[in-house]
């Protein structure tokens, strides 16, 4: 299992933050389409996504325990 | 700690001293606070939302850049979460240097830093609604769904 959290605008579609989804060995893209499916999660196209509190690409493949964070467009300062 | 999120209002000055050194000739003080009117439509308040554990690390990592390029520089960022009234304040950064030109320069490098990389989102609700910003000027697109290797090493 991996935990997914989610940020703004996901966390709203979605009603909570964290979500666990037995996603070992996919990619970042294969996760984006699993929730996207599995939860009607739009917009994850362009939305960043960090492996373990690192930014990480759309092919870095997820391991059991990962921590998986999608990140839309920042807007602090 | 000199890189923090403070759910509470932050004191400029501690923010200050952290970078306080006997080899500054100049301390820059940026702070950023919560604007009324943004393109003619009138905000009541914002809430910011942060991923805690990885903005910390940013903000770390802007810190570490600012050391790389100005060695001598001394950084301290605090930015705030949760609720803000209009004039509240956001962030406050506060950069040392032995020269002038230096502290500018690079407190300059650390808010636009954060507004590229560090997960922060603000939440503005007006009178007529709410909505989360994406990146203020809509002018950063992440088509590899993540930034590119220059917005994030630069």
């Amino acid at each position: 299992m991996i935990k997914v959290l989610l940020f703004a605008h996901l966390k709203d579609a979605l009603g909570k933050e964290e979500v666990s989804i037995d996603a070992a060995g996919l990619t970042i893209a294969a996760v984006k389409e699993k929730l996207a499916a599995d939860f009607k999660l739009e917009g994850l196209d362009a939305v960043m996504a960090a492996v373990n509190e690192e930014f990480a690409d759309e092919d870095t493949v997820v391991t059991d325990g990962d921590i998986v964070a999608f990140i839309p467009p920042v807007s602090g300062g | 700690m000199n890189f923090e999120l403070s759910k509470k209002p932050i004191d400029i000055q501690s923010v200050i001293d952290k970078v306080v050194s006997r080899n500054a000739g100049a301390v820059t003080t940026f702070i950023g606070t919560v604007r009324e009117m943004t393109k003619g439509k009138k905000t009541l308040f914002l809430i910011y939302d942060a991923y805690e554990a990885m903005a910390v690390k940013k903000l770390e990592q802007i810190g570490a850049e600012i050391s790389e390029r100005w060695p001598d520089a001394n950084t301290a960022i605090t930015h705030r979460t949760g609720k803000l009234e209009i004039t509240d304040i956001a962030v406050v950064i506060a950069v040392s240097t032995p020269h002038r030109n230096d502290a500018y320069e690079a407190n300059r490098y650390a808010i636009e830093r954060i507004k590229e990389i560090v997960p922060i989102w603000k939440k503005e609700h007006w009178e007529d609604g709410e909505k989360w910003i994406g990146n203020q000027l809509e002018t950063v697109e992440y088509p590899a769904g993540k930034p590119e290797k220059e917005d994030l090493d630069d």
